[in-house]
């Protein structure tokens, strides 16, 4: 979609903007103060950009419209690499200098069009996605027209940015069904090579245009396109000879796994009395690999019906069950319209993914693929394997995933309406478009809670759960997250259970008259600032303030955390260095928690603050008796903030 | 995707489409008005969300849902609307096959708002009711979707009409069914259906029709030129993976109801 920037727009741009600051609270309260009531995102005024806004705990750092061509464009996802934020644009892409994040300077900036144009970086490579039929190897504009094309690119974009401003297209990697998304991943064990993991969505391509390209499904041609993804190899020595080096099948044999509705013991039940039915002589069907009792008033008829064929009467014989037995999967099968080479087949269900988040740390993926969320071992890059499936009645479209940074929770998407839709209005289900939180033990994802917007927007917003990162609040799972036209929502989801909403920032719709394409698109924390690209007004900006919710100190030390470099679906594992801002955060949450007791707080704080003001042995020497005195810690509800605070001390100590 | 392993019971194909084509429609993109032009004669009203009509009778004898479009057109396009597909064009040329698209869905959409309109009175089970109010959330917004990127360019805007499409030809009325929807002896059997039997119809109908679907995207795509604006293939794409992932859903539903049920 696209936007006619009148000049008095973008001129006025900055001039005019009505920020409506939300009931802002006093940092270090104990107890939270509640998101300000009436909620301010409702009822905002509409503009492109002179929208009405709303932020609450978040401030508003910079606001920087797209330059030509990609203004009335719009804006997709971001990477990060060093001093630049690199923003897909349907038009190409920008690169963005933040050194200066008041005023974000364009480095550099691509003219080549394509969908979605989704970025990532590794070491000096660029990757884009390209998925849309116009999309072209040379760049061009006027798109392609002809069904079969040698100029069309669908695929993987691979650029030299070692000159930022003269990017080089080193490869590319056509595929299939294109790249709607694509994820990096390295291999701790091999650094000569880097992989790319491609979903693409879209229609296959002809074979004509790309030779091997299968558009029937695997039970009529093995070879399918369908059911699969592509891992892509790239030597970092040579990468012009990036290729695609497997095409696994992760949904091979995937059976539909259970709703989160059931109650654990409504699956065993149900479990126990599937044994019961098979040792009695149940019919049993197996069918799209979910097994399921047959009951009498299904097999009856059936068996009647063997005994007369034979010429018979009475009862069946163990013959005739026999010969049921043989043909009742046949039969149900035909009954639905599955027919026998697709029983036998790959399972139904999704043929392809649309993200997967890497956690190379912990060697798993989380697969975010059409009506289900996977969970992939990823220790081999070129293989990656299916080790967990989930499914969700609530769920349309399983978009994305993040881990939490100790990987004991995984939290998905459900891109419900495909981000074009007006999803989270008042009469729209909170469970229906919303994120999906589960813990991750042993590698088994049980479902705990959903997250949506709180705030209902109108029925001119797009909106759903859309792209987001971790903020490293230490010893909290905290997240900041797009929802499109709906703004961008921290939340905290510590507390798998419960989450709870702790800043946003909002706009009105971008047209007052009907439904426009606009909003955050992705939003992710990158060395101290939130990032987000706003789909049709550019790149914007905002810090976190302190609130009862998030403490300076809690900001601070998130602060401390610098990545290199940051792709949307690679999850980096977070370390804190050692600082007094970690250690006096770790105080704060047992404040909030009421952890330790008011004096015992009060002085750990002061001890802390001497010691700050100390030197040398001494320093090392204060903040290790603190420590110690924090390991003797015994009677706090809180014992493993506490343990997290006593190592945070004694890092800090050996750190002097 | 299951391309080949369609088992649509009665399909009217669209077929002929140079001869038999909604009235009105353009025979390929047309240069639109310039931006600041009157905009067209508004169809519709603004305010559509107050005024969706039920769409079906509770009626046991229904055959072809009432003429009533399910969901009201959009309101006059915006002259900046109209400005930004002038732009939208320029860079990338609709063709026929996009216009046939949009127009064609919309019929299309409709009969599945007004399928699942009928569950909430008939459905068997809980997890019936929640699918239909998924797709009628889902579909409504769509047509909203379809209405709004014809009437931008300019192009005519066919109501939603559970029955299909409505041309003039050779002086006669016609209304033609686009792939996957129901005739009107099925949507008169579905109508006549209660519990268990209606989720199973109901289910078998809906997987039918979402083939459909999936079938007409197949089609824009494989037309020389199509697809190539940049909402249509967005629009195409989602609801391509939309209704597949819907279909799979569907049919795990159906091998459950069908076991229930057992055999006559």
């Amino acid at each position: 979609m696209s936007y006619s920037l009148s000049h008095r727009a973008r001129g006025g741009l900055l001039v005019g903007l009505v920020a409506f600051l939300g009931a802002c609270v006093s940092g270090g309260a104990p107890t939270p103060a509640a998101a300000p009531k009436p909620d301010p995102r409702v009822g905002l005024r509409a503009g492109l950009f002179d929208a009405a806004e709303a932020a609450w705990n978040l401030r508003v750092v910079s606001k920087t419209p797209s330059p030509e061509p990609f203004a009335g464009q719009t804006n997709s996802d971001l990477a990060f690499a060093g001093k630049y934020a690199i923003q897909g644009n349907y038009a190409g892409y920008q690169v963005w200098d933040l050194s200066n994040p008041a005023q974000p300077v364009l480095a550099a900036s691509l003219h080549c069009p394509a969908s979605q144009s989704d970025v990532s970086v590794y070491g000096n490579l660029l990757f884009v996605s390209g998925e849309g039929l116009s999309g072209r190897l040379d760049c061009g504009t006027q798109g392609v027209r002809d069904t079969v094309s040698s100029i069309r690119l669908r695929g993987l974009r691979i650029f030299d940015i070692t000159d930022i401003k003269n990017p080089k297209n080193v490869a590319n990697v056509q595929t299939c069904r294109g790249s709607h998304t694509h994820t990096v991943l390295e291999d701790p064990k091999d650094k000569e090579n880097v992989y790319v993991y491609i979903s693409g969505s879209a229609g296959i391509r002809s074979p004509n245009e790309l030779p091997g390209c299968v558009r029937e499904t695997p039970d009529v041609n093995p070879n399918s396109a369908l059911f699969r993804i592509e891992v892509i190899k790239i030597p970092l020595a040579n990468p012009e000879r990036a290729a695609i080096v497997s095409s696994p099948r992760i949904f091979n044999d995937l059976v539909a796994p259970p709703q989160h509705g059931e109650a654990p013991e409504d699956r065993a039940n149900a479990e126990r009395m599937m044994a019961a039915a098979k040792a009695s002589g149940a019919f049993m069907i197996e069918i799209e690999g979910t097994t399921m009792v047959a009951p009498p008033q299904f097999t009856r008829p059936l068996l009647d019906s063997i005994v007369r064929a034979r010429g018979g009467s009475g009862a069946a014989t163990r013959e005739d069950s026999a010969a049921l037995r043989a043909n009742i999967n046949d039969i149900v099968g035909r009954m639905v319209g599955i027919t026998p080479a697709r029983r036998n087949g790959p399972r139904p269900g999704p043929t392809q993914c649309h993200d997967i988040t890497v956690y190379p740390a912990i060697g798993l993926a989380g697969g975010a693929c059409e009506g289900y969320g996977l969970l992939l071992d990823i220790t081999d890059p070129v293989n990656p394997r299916r080790i967990g499936a989930v499914a969700d009645s609530n769920f349309s479209y399983w978009h994305s995933a993040t881990f939490n940074n100790d990987g004991t929770k995984i939290l998905f998407t459900d891109e419900w309406g495909g981000g074009g839709g007006p999803k989270c209005r008042a009469s729209d289900p909170t469970a229906w478009g919303a994120n999906a939180i589960f813990t991750l033990a042993n590698r088994t994802m049980t479902f705990q809670s959903y997250y949506k917007l709180p705030a209902p927007q109108t029925s001119l917003e797009n909106c759903v759960a859309h792209n987001g990162k971790l903020i490293p609040i230490p010893g909290r799972d905290v997240m900041v997250q797009s929802w499109y036209q709906g703004g961008i929502s921290v939340f905290d989801w510590t507390d798998a259970a419960r989450p709870v909403e702790i800043a946003f920032h909002d706009r009105g719709p971008v047209d007052s008259t009907r439904m426009g394409n606009g909003g955050s698109w992705s939003v992710y924390w990158y060395n101290g600032l939130i990032v987000s690209s706003e789909i049709a007004r550019g790149l914007d900006i905002f810090e976190l303030t302190p609130s009862a919710y998030l403490t300076k100190n809690e900001i601070d030390a998130a602060n401390t955390v610098r990545f290199a470099q940051l792709n949307p679906q690679g999850q980096p594992k977070i370390v804190w260095p050692a600082s007094f801002a970690l250690s006096r955060a770790y105080v704060d949450q047992l404040e909030r928690s009421s952890g330790l007791p008011a004096r015992r707080l009060a002085d750990v704080r002061a001890k802390l603050s001497a010691a700050e003001g100390m030197s040398g042995a001494a320093r090392s020497e204060a903040l290790h008796a603190l420590g110690r005195s924090l390991d003797a810690e015994t009677g706090s509800s809180d014992a493993a903030k506490v343990k997290l605070l006593a190592g945070s001390v004694h890092a800090l100590a050996s750190a002097n | 995707m299951r391309r080949t392993a369609y088992r649509v019971a009665v399909v009217t194909l669209l077929v002929g489409s140079m001869a038999c084509r909604a009235s009105g429609v353009a025979t390929g993109p047309r240069p639109l008005p310039a931006p600041g032009a009157p905009a067209a004669p508004a169809r519709g009203v603004g305010s559509v969300d107050a005024t969706v009509p039920t769409g079906v009778a509770a009626s046991d004898t229904l055959t072809g849902f009432p003429d009533t479009p399910v969901v009201l057109t959009v309101g006059p396009s915006s002259a900046a609307a109209i400005a930004d597909a002038v732009a939208d064009s320029i860079r990338h040329p609709y063709t026929t096959a996009d216009v046939e698209f949009m127009s064609g869905m919309i019929g299309h959409h409709a009969q599945a708002i007004a399928m699942a309109r009928l569950a909430p009175d008939r459905a068997g089970s809980e997890a019936i009711r929640t699918l239909a109010a998924r797709i009628i959330n889902a579909q409504v917004d769509e047509i909203r979707t379809m209405q709004s990127w014809l009437a931008d360019r300019r192009q005519p805007v066919p109501p939603a009409n559970p029955n299909g499409m409505t041309h003039e030809m050779g002086g006669m009325t016609h209304t033609m069914l686009m792939p996957g929807m129901l005739t009107p002896e099925q949507v008169a059997a579905l109508a006549r259906s209660r519990g268990t039997d209606f989720d199973e119809r109901f289910l078998r109908f809906m997987i039918q029709h979402h083939r459909g679907a999936t079938a007409m995207v197949r089609q824009l795509f494989s037309a020389p030129g199509a697809g190539e604006d940049e909402l249509v293939f967005k629009f195409a794409s989602d609801v391509n993976v939309d209704q597949s992932t819907e279909i799979a859903r569907m049919e795990q539903m159906l091998v459950a109801v069908v076991l229930q049920r057992g055999l006559p």
